[in-house]
């Protein structure tokens, strides 16, 4: 584990200082994945739903170069320009580069987690371009200086009174109000001047179709389409496994997203863009960033049918319990952490030990991605690639050598019992982290074990 | 029906909750099962495979498969390693008996379900109880409907519950969410395992019970710790214990304590 | 070697081995509804469906015989001097229908936009607009207030019906609106009206319905 940043382990120690606020983070999201649970029954064959955009994601990644060809060459045709950036870096370089040419230093940005993760914001901020982000979460957290914790809900880390007090210092809104309504107002008319007056804006890209070279993008707020419709050049950003084949298909993931995501039967907008405005120019980035090097990954490819959705991260009782700060990353939660250990393997080595294996996940997942199987499976990725700290490596040798030989396991003797010397969880000594919150039984006067070979031991003759 | 049945015990029930063990053997031997303990059985490897080091689980793989290759069923009252074994046991050199076993290994409650087809269970335990859904055996076994999918409910442990004279199962606010254990994760992330392992607790207070039962020691053991420290009346219990009480012979904790 | 070649190259060489698409509506795929039966109980249920979740994202509706109910309507919830504009020429009497700008940003103080839509779909109120239903793709989301109107028979049961009817439509805009404007972001406290409308009216016209409300 590096030394330059803190662990999950620390980070959501952290968190957990503030029980009151834990629960407060922690029922806010269980909530939201309680709206979920009532508009997934409202569906019939929710189920038979699910199955089938797992498989037409399946087809996508089997057909994805062929698929994104296809894409190209009709986007092409509208009107679109198409871009290839290859890495983070370069998806800001050619942003910043089509901002220079239209000599513009001030632009509108609506949600986008791709920016996120290239660190968009801060590269225009180096060279002087003004970026507004204008999905509200978003803008809030942008105030604050942090990153969103949550894909969907960026700010649901923070208290209304944190915001209005933000919204006080940064918007002149009146000391002291912490008003939903009120912010929300506030934040309309300070952005509404935003839209009216920049030329450029960015967007995201929840689905990109191959058959028709249009894309999607959805929003509550409207903010997305203020900045497209109104700006001289909509720039919109996607990782390359966002498209799906043919536009139909979007009768399926349409009522499988807001569902999952916040318990809506639909985003209040789904927009499809499909040729620039007239005297409009629009352009798509299509970035890989990492994608092509996991779709590589057998065990870890179903990670790139993502949709973005969150619905694992509200189910997550960790991510829940220790808030998306916690995993140090853009994306964080379950799907995090299958995602970034491809990114940077030792940076990230302790997201998929941030878990329980519970499963809940996978079986939220409207692509039904085998999340915790692949947590699993990085686990052993990551130890076998030497990130595995060392102390625990010879004590788990350890354990495999006694646990192989059952003489010694079994004649550990009543008094000091191997097991409570070893196993992490019984290890007897107050300085184990198991009792700083918990006590552990007493070991009681004779093992199963012992007991079986003073009354049952006729058996095994 | 004659059935060999060998009896895999965890580690930590062999330890710390022998009664359990005793338990599942008595119900097991009165359903009419022979059942056989093999004496140099250690650990199904899943705390090591877990942590990353399911390369170094061979030893404990090719031991398990020569304890429990002879028996008709393996039954263990765990759903966490029965899952293990389930998903993971494998050998180069007994490649077919590994197979084997990953088909015939049965955590206890599915035994008495789908093997044993248990209709009537002759104990009684006049308590208020609230069911921990562990999750292995839950979204693993499929012990019973999780609340993630939108389909028909159903849980076997609590269907053999009801079978118990005088019990009284509770409801809960959020029936499956994970205690918190987890593993290596209830030590190396101690903070968030203990938070989702009070607010189990909570819920259970919150709604009555005067015991948790799981089929899984490991969740208890972990919510059995919080309790203590908390100093809380209410108990832990394994389901074995529950589905043999009240009965002349059935092993108390106190029998093995050494208080 | 580009970067476009570079990445087709990867994702060539790692992308797994084919896997087909799955069958959409048949009888072994009873998540994608088969055809509607066209029955006047249907029907009713579309409408019923529909009100009921447009209500419930907190948009209106009413189901009027012709435009002047709609007309009525309008001018009974309107305050004097509020910019109203429409698509719709029936409306001329209390709307302006010849919208004169230079910039989309000039749209930015109409109070009421009604315009029209293609579809609504019942299980989740949206409706469906084109750009050729409107003369700035900015209208519906630039204004305070926005009705739509529709008309019954274009009322379909979900997403997968409404897809079968855009078939391969050639738009070079269209969007799915479904009620107001919305954010839940302060503490999911959800507040309607965010950067687009804060409210939204669908006008259901139905040669059947009655004029009174």
């Amino acid at each position: 584990m590096s030394a330059n940043h803190k662990d999950h382990a620390a980070l959501a120690g952290q968190f957990n200082k503030d029980e009151q606020r834990v629960d407060w983070h922690d029922q806010t999201l269980w909530w939201v994945r309680q709206k979920r649970d009532k508009a997934a029954h409202q569906v019939a064959d929710w189920e038979q739903l699910r199955e089938t955009a797992s498989a037409i994601k399946n087809n996508t990644l089997s057909r994805l170069s062929e698929y994104l060809e296809q894409f190209e060459e009709q986007a092409t045709r509208n009107g679109v320009t198409i871009h290839w950036a290859a890495d983070a870096q370069e998806h800001n370089e050619i942003v910043t580069a089509l901002l220079r040419k239209h000599k513009v230093d001030k632009i509108v940005k609506s949600k986008s987690m791709l920016t996120e993760e290239c660190h968009l914001n801060d590269h225009l901020e180096q060279q002087g371009i003004e970026v507004v982000d204008t999905d509200l979460g978003e803008r809030i957290v942008q105030l604050a200086g942090e990153p969103p914790s949550h894909i969907v809900l960026p700010c649901i880390h923070k208290k209304k009174e944190e915001i209005g007090e933000l919204f006080h210092r940064h918007l002149g809104t009146p000391e002291g109000n912490a008003d939903p309504q009120f912010l929300t107002r506030a934040a309309r008319l300070h952005l509404r001047e935003k839209f009216l007056t920049r030329r450029i804006a960015i967007t995201g890209v929840n689905f990109a179709i191959a058959e028709t070279g249009e894309f999607v993008v959805c929003t509550n707020e409207g903010n997305a389409d203020m900045g497209a419709h109104l700006a001289d050049v909509h720039i919109a950003c996607m990782g390359i496994e966002k498209i799906i084949p043919e536009r139909r298909h979007l009768g399926v993931f349409l009522r499988l997203l807001a569902r999952s995501a916040t318990g809506q039967p639909i985003t209040t907008y789904s927009s499809h863009f499909r040729r620039p405005r007239k005297g409009q120019e629009m352009h798509l980035v299509l970035v890989d960033n990492g994608r092509s090097v996991q779709l590589g990954r057998e065990a870890f490819r179903n990670s790139l049918k993502c949709i973005r959705c969150g619905a694992c991260m509200n189910t997550c009782p960790v991510y829940r319990k220790s808030g998306g700060h916690s995993y140090h990353t853009a994306i964080a939660g379950p799907i995090g952490a299958i995602l970034a250990p491809n990114l940077d393997m030792k940076k990230y080595a302790d997201l998929p030990f941030a878990s329980t294996l519970c499963g809940s996940c996978s079986n939220v997942c409207p692509v039904k991605i085998d999340i915790h199987d692949q947590l699993y499976k990085w686990r052993q990725v990551i130890v076998q690639e030497g990130n595995a700290p060392v102390a625990k490596k010879a004590s788990m040798q350890a354990m495999n050598w006694v646990l192989s030989h059952p003489s010694v396991y079994h004649t550990a003797g009543k008094a000091g019992r191997w097991f409570m010397q070893n196993i992490p969880f019984a290890v007897n000594n107050r300085l184990n982290p198991w009792y700083k919150q918990r006590d552990m039984p007493a070991p009681p006067k004779e093992s199963f074990g012992e007991w079986y070979k003073k009354n049952k031991s006729d058996k095994n003759k | 029906m004659f059935m060999r049945v060998g009896l895999f015990i965890p580690c930590y029930i062999d330890q710390f909750y022998p009664q359990v063990a005793v338990a599942t053997l008595q119900i097991l031997e009165r359903s009419g099962c022979e059942v056989v303990y093999p004496l140099k059985q250690t650990c199904c490897g899943q705390p090591m495979a877990n942590s990353g080091f399911e390369h170094l689980t061979g030893g404990c793989n090719e031991l398990f498969i020569k304890n429990f290759a002879e028996f008709d069923y393996i039954v263990s009252p765990s759903g966490s390693c029965v899952l293990h074994i389930k998903d993971h046991l494998h050998s180069d050199q007994a490649a077919a008996p590994a197979l084997a076993i990953r088909s015939k290994i049965y955590e206890l409650v599915e035994f008495l379900t789908d093997i044993l087809r248990i209709e009537k269970i002759e104990a009684r335990f006049p308590h208020k109880v609230g069911v921990h859904q562990s999750c292995h055996g839950q979204r693993g076994l499929k012990l019973s409907q999780m609340t993630e999918l939108m389909a028909p409910a159903f849980s076997k442990p609590e269907r053999l519950l009801k079978l118990v004279e005088g019990i009284e199962l509770i409801e809960l606010d959020r029936k499956d969410e994970c205690c918190g254990f987890g593993g290596t994760f209830c030590v190396a992330e101690e903070a968030v395992s203990v938070k989702m392992g009070k607010d189990r607790v909570t819920d259970h207070t919150l709604h009555g019970a005067e015991y948790i039962t799981a089929a899984d020691m490991s969740c208890l053991m972990h919510l059995e710790g919080i309790l203590e420290r908390q100093q809380s009346p209410l108990k832990v219990i394994h389901i074995a214990e529950i589905l043999n009480a009240g009965r002349q012979e059935s092993p108390s904790p106190d029998k093995f304590s050494n208080a | 070697m580009n970067s476009r070649e570079k990445i087709l190259a990867a994702v060539r060489q790692n992308q797994p081995s084919f896997v087909e698409l799955p069958p959409m509506q048949s009888p072994d795929n009873p998540g994608i509804p088969g055809e509607p039966t066209g029955s006047a109980e249907e029907e009713d249920l579309l409408l019923k469906n529909f009100q009921a979740v447009l209500e419930s994202i907190g948009g209106t509706l009413f189901v009027v015989p012709g435009f002047g109910a709609i007309e009525k309507i309008v001018r009974e919830r309107s305050v004097a001097d509020a910019r109203i504009v429409s698509t719709c020429p029936e409306l001329s009497a209390v709307a302006e229908i010849d919208i004169r700008y230079k910039a989309p940003q000039e749209l930015a103080d109409i109070d009421l936009a009604i315009i029209r839509a293609h579809f609504g779909v019942a299980e989740n109120a949206a409706v469906w607009v084109t750009e050729d239903l409107l003369p700035e793709r900015a209208l519906p989301f630039i204004c305070e207030h926005l009705a739509v109107v529709l008309h019954r028979k274009d009322l379909v049961a979900t997403m997968h019906d409404v897809y079968e009817r855009i078939g391969s439509a050639d738009y070079g805009f269209g969007v799915f609106i479904a009620g107001p404007s919305k954010t839940a972001d302060i503490e999911q406290s959800l507040v309607l009206g965010a950067h687009g409308p804060g409210t939204m009216t669908v006008f259901l016209l139905d040669m059947d319905a009655s004029d009174s409300q």
